[in-house]
């Protein structure tokens, strides 16, 4: 570990420095190229995003007079006639169970219903069928949408007045656009079902991106203080010092969030398969990765794009250049 | 400040976060002893507990239907009042075409039940005829002859105080109005346009009312609180209070000058809910601000209830109970004991790798998160018991990634100490001037989360809501561990030996921070501390300054 400690003493010095901000045409590029394949691959791979039954309604059935209420058998039945689809199941009172899932055709749901009363042990006649609107309706999306453009809004304001900088807000929230973007793109192309949870997933990394950029662009408001009297450094230079400085409390701190979660997706996932766990801790997998990887690759060097163009930064350059 | 100082302040830092804890912790106890619906651990979501589904269907006449929209309409309405009562995730759905499910966690009360299917329709009304509540035709009831206004001719009525509302036909079916027996049929929908006979909610009283002044949907706002005195002593009298829009504020003070000059009962308007009189005050002043207050038989809770009955407005139509039932968990315990397994396990994961990462220091970010989750805990067993907050798993998960939120500050902090040390800072000071500006990067970035969290809370309902709850709750957590545990340690442990003197396992060890490394550069450190220290202008000029010459000492190691 001590190389790891040389390695963050170099780039604190300088002695050692990535260059984030010259290099970012290509990052621009990766990032176009991400955005147009999570725009394209999950309508192409699955025909779209694939709502859960939270969103859209479904069907609903209810067995009564069941005398074991295990979720298990009902799970399984609704798999031996529609192996996709995830059915909640839920223990109604003492004695029956209600199983809900994606809407289903006529003859689907007449199998599911006979599969249901085979598993347990019920005339199909006990089985009884009915549709179930969405629980998450279009009022909380509604919400939802309105509740995350305002956040928007105060957080763009927020920051520009602490940073003193528009450039700073605008910076930020084109790098949350792209982590929001590329994530809902990896979660489609996997395939999986859109729930509730997965949604929440979404939102907490709109919360940790904007939290990760805010960090390094603390340092690079410190960084580039005054920058412009300088007769030794540059703007650009001073914004990739400041990503350097601060590569090595990025690297930490996103795997010391990753790892609560890739414990959750990997072991937890893999022993209980689809459900609500696997859905919010793969979207919380790819946004922390994604997040980290945006404030260091786009969000920073996209700053410094917008600024370094400014005057009194282009007069000062050039005087570095010049001595 | 001298080093006895620095222990002081830290000791006395430590001494807060303790008296924090053990107080919410000591609040929750004494609930517990005192049978009061605290328990020891969080109340569960309906996700990972189950609880109560109760199916709603409207109340129409025969032959008539419900709209989808309106279906819609009365789902928004309702969520809205069931968030109200605190952040417990309920879910609300339709069912078939014309049925609701309300599915909340627990058992509800006659309160959450009324909160739900009641209609609200809230109204106000002149009262032309007031008298006790038993009818007339039974008589012998001790009141005085019934009262009528008998107009001698019958003309039509000019306002809605007008005598003239009460026809013949109104007369006689308010005189055969019997209080203290069912007289309304669930779900009845009033015209605006006509007057009302009807009786107040305890069957003391009967009325006719004029036809609608000011209706629900002019409330702005509504709250509830005990009414005070002239003298602004707090009564023990529980109100609810309503502010008008603009256009109520109009209608409310145009009806009160009205009504100011008339006699009683004509000088009373009825405050009327789903058809029943609450209230009916007389009018002692034409108000023209758009603030009322009703009182009634009410006590905290049901005020509660129905100020927020009305603020999210009235159902478009009313429903009743079809059927209420225990539903279990939709995920299995094995759900949430996966995913507890998996965050310990992660857990220990970060432990390990800040004891790489961080050598003795590790023990500051073990106790912080270990603090941190007390500190979560205890609040959330506090609020699952004062404002119905549930645990869902998507709330679990939250908690979770708040391990990567607070770790982050920890690192912010140690990285910038280790900054200052590389600076040739004594440990002393480098962790006092990492501090400094560490607090600042975490404050910011914090705030930003927190504005995050209260603008979801504040606008959204449902999940998102509950998910906002807790990345605020985390965050103000955070900061609290960060001010009152983190700082404080490190200040306490840098007058350690062990820390001080850079021990190799100390996690500030001096030697792999550079320090024989700027030898090798031919860097004078104490000449760059005392340029520090000169620096008149500002910290930031200073420091961009031995950037600076640091930047072109490496560069000066590349060219050679």
């Amino acid at each position: 570990m001590s190389k790891f400690s040389d390695f963050g003493n170099a780039l604190y010095s300088g002695e050692r420095s990535i260059n984030f901000v010259g290099r970012r045409k290509i990052f621009y590029i990766i990032a176009g190229i991400m955005i147009a394949l999570s725009a394209v691959l999950p309508s192409a791979l699955h025909g779209g995003f694939k709502l859960g039954i939270e969103f859209r309604g479904g069907a609903e059935f209810r067995i009564s007079g069941v005398a074991s209420q295990s979720q298990r058998l009902a799970i399984d039945a609704v798999h031996t006639v529609v192996p996709k689809v995830e059915p909640l199941v839920t223990a109604v009172g003492t004695d029956s169970i209600r199983v809900q899932t994606d809407k289903l055709g006529d003859l689907e749901s007449e199998a599911v219903r006979q599969a249901l009363a085979k598993a347990y042990k019920v005339e199909a006649s006990a089985v009884a069928s009915s549709f179930v609107g969405a629980n998450w309706g279009a009022d909380i999306t509604a919400k939802a949408i309105n509740g995350l453009v305002v956040f928007i809004a105060f957080a763009a304001i927020l920051m520009a007045l602490y940073f003193r900088t528009l450039k700073m807000s605008l910076a930020a929230i084109i790098a949350l656009l792209h982590d929001l973007v590329i994530t809902a793109g990896i979660y489609g192309i996997l395939g999986f079902e859109v729930t509730p949870a997965a949604v929440i997933g979404f939102l907490t990394i709109l919360g940790y991106s904007l939290y990760d950029t805010v960090v390094v662009f603390d340092k690079i408001r410190e960084n580039t203080f005054e920058v412009e009297f300088s007769e030794k450094t540059t703007f650009a230079k001073q914004v990739n010092l400041a990503i350097n400085q601060t590569l090595v409390r990025s690297i930490n701190t996103s795997i010391v969030a990753v790892l609560p979660v890739a414990a959750i997706l990997f072991i937890g996932a893999t022993l209980l398969g689809a459900g609500t766990l696997r859905d919010i801790s793969l979207a919380l997998f790819i946004g922390i990765l994604v997040g980290t990887y945006s404030t260091i690759f786009i969000a920073a060097p996209l700053y410094s794009h917008m600024r370094e163009g400014e005057a009194k930064y282009v007069k000062a350059a050039a005087k570095v250049a010049a001595s | 400040m001298s080093v006895s100082g620095v222990t002081k302040s830290a000791r006395k830092r430590l001494i807060w976060l303790g008296a924090l804890i053990l107080s919410i912790a000591g609040l929750v106890g004494a609930g517990v002893a005192t049978g009061s619906g605290a328990t020891l651990t969080p109340k569960l979501a309906l996700d990972l507990e189950g609880g109560t589904s109760i199916i709603l269907s409207p109340l129409v006449a025969e032959g008539q239907k419900i709209t989808a929209q309106q279906l819609e309409q009365a789902v928004g309405i309702i969520r809205q009042r069931v968030d109200s009562t605190g952040v417990s995730e309920a879910q609300i759905t339709t069912s078939g075409s014309n049925n609701i499910v309300v599915s909340i966690p627990g058992t509800p009360d006659d309160n959450t039940l009324k909160l739900i299917r009641s209609s609200a329709k809230l109204e106000f009304r002149p009262v032309i005829l007031a008298s006790s509540g038993a009818s007339a035709s039974v008589g012998g009831s001790g009141s005085s002859a019934t009262p009528s206004a008998k107009p001698s001719v019958q003309a039509k009525p000019t306002d809605a105080s007008d005598a003239n509302w009460v026809t013949p036909a109104v007369q006689a079916q308010f005189d055969a109005l019997d209080c203290t027996k069912q007289f309304r049929t669930p779900g009845q929908i009033d015209d605006p346009t006509l007057p009302l006979v009807t009786c107040d909610s305890n069957g003391y009283s009967k009325y006719v009312l004029g036809p609608v002044e000011i209706s629900g949907e002019d409330i702005k706002n509504a709250t509830n609180g005990t009414t005070t005195t002239s003298t602004g002593a707090s009564t023990n009298t529980w109100a609810v209070n309503l502010s008008f829009n603009d256009a109520g504020a109009k209608k409310f003070s145009a009806v009160t000058s009205r009504l100011y000059p008339l006699t009683d009962p004509r000088n009373r308007f009825a405050v009327t809910l789903d058809g029943y009189v609450i209230t009916a005050p007389t009018t002692n002043a034409v108000i023209t601000n758009g603030d009322a207050q009703i009182t009634g038989n009410f006590d905290q809770v049901s005020s509660k209830s129905l100020a927020d009955s009305l603020k999210y407005g009235s159902l478009p139509i009313s429903f009743q109970v079809q059927s209420q039932e225990n539903i279990s968990a939709t995920l299995g315990s094995e759900q949430l004991a996966s995913g507890l397994l998996a965050g310990i396990i992660g857990l220990l994961l970060v432990v390990i790798y800040s004891f790489f990462q961080y050598r003795g220091l590790a023990l500051v970010t073990v106790g912080s998160l270990v603090i941190a989750a007390v500190l979560t805990y205890v609040v959330i067993v506090f609020l699952s018991w004062r404002n119905g907050f549930r645990l869902s798993l998507s709330g679990v998960a939250g908690l979770i990634v708040a391990i990567g939120i607070t770790a982050d500050s920890f690192i912010v902090y140690f990285e910038r100490v280790r900054d200052e040390l590389r600076d040739g800072r004594p440990l002393n000071a480098a962790v006092e001037a990492g501090w400094k500006r560490a607090l600042r990067t975490i404050l910011v970035s914090d705030g930003v989360s927190l504005l995050a969290a209260v603008t979801l809370f504040v606008l959204t309902v449902g999940s998102v809501k509950g998910f906002a709850f807790t990345l605020g709750l985390t965050t103000l957590i955070d900061v609290a561990v960060v001010m009152l545990f983190t700082h404080p340690m490190l200040q306490l442990l840098a007058q350690t030996r062990f820390f001080s003197s850079g021990h190799p396992w100390s996690g500030f060890d001096s030697q792999s921070l550079g320090a024989g490394y700027r030898g090798r550069l031919e860097f004078k450190s104490s000449e760059r501390i005392s340029a520090t220290k000169k620096a008149k202008s500002s910290k930031e000029a200073a420091k961009r300054q031995t950037l600076a010459e640091r930047k072109a000492a490496a560069d000066n190691e590349g060219s050679n």
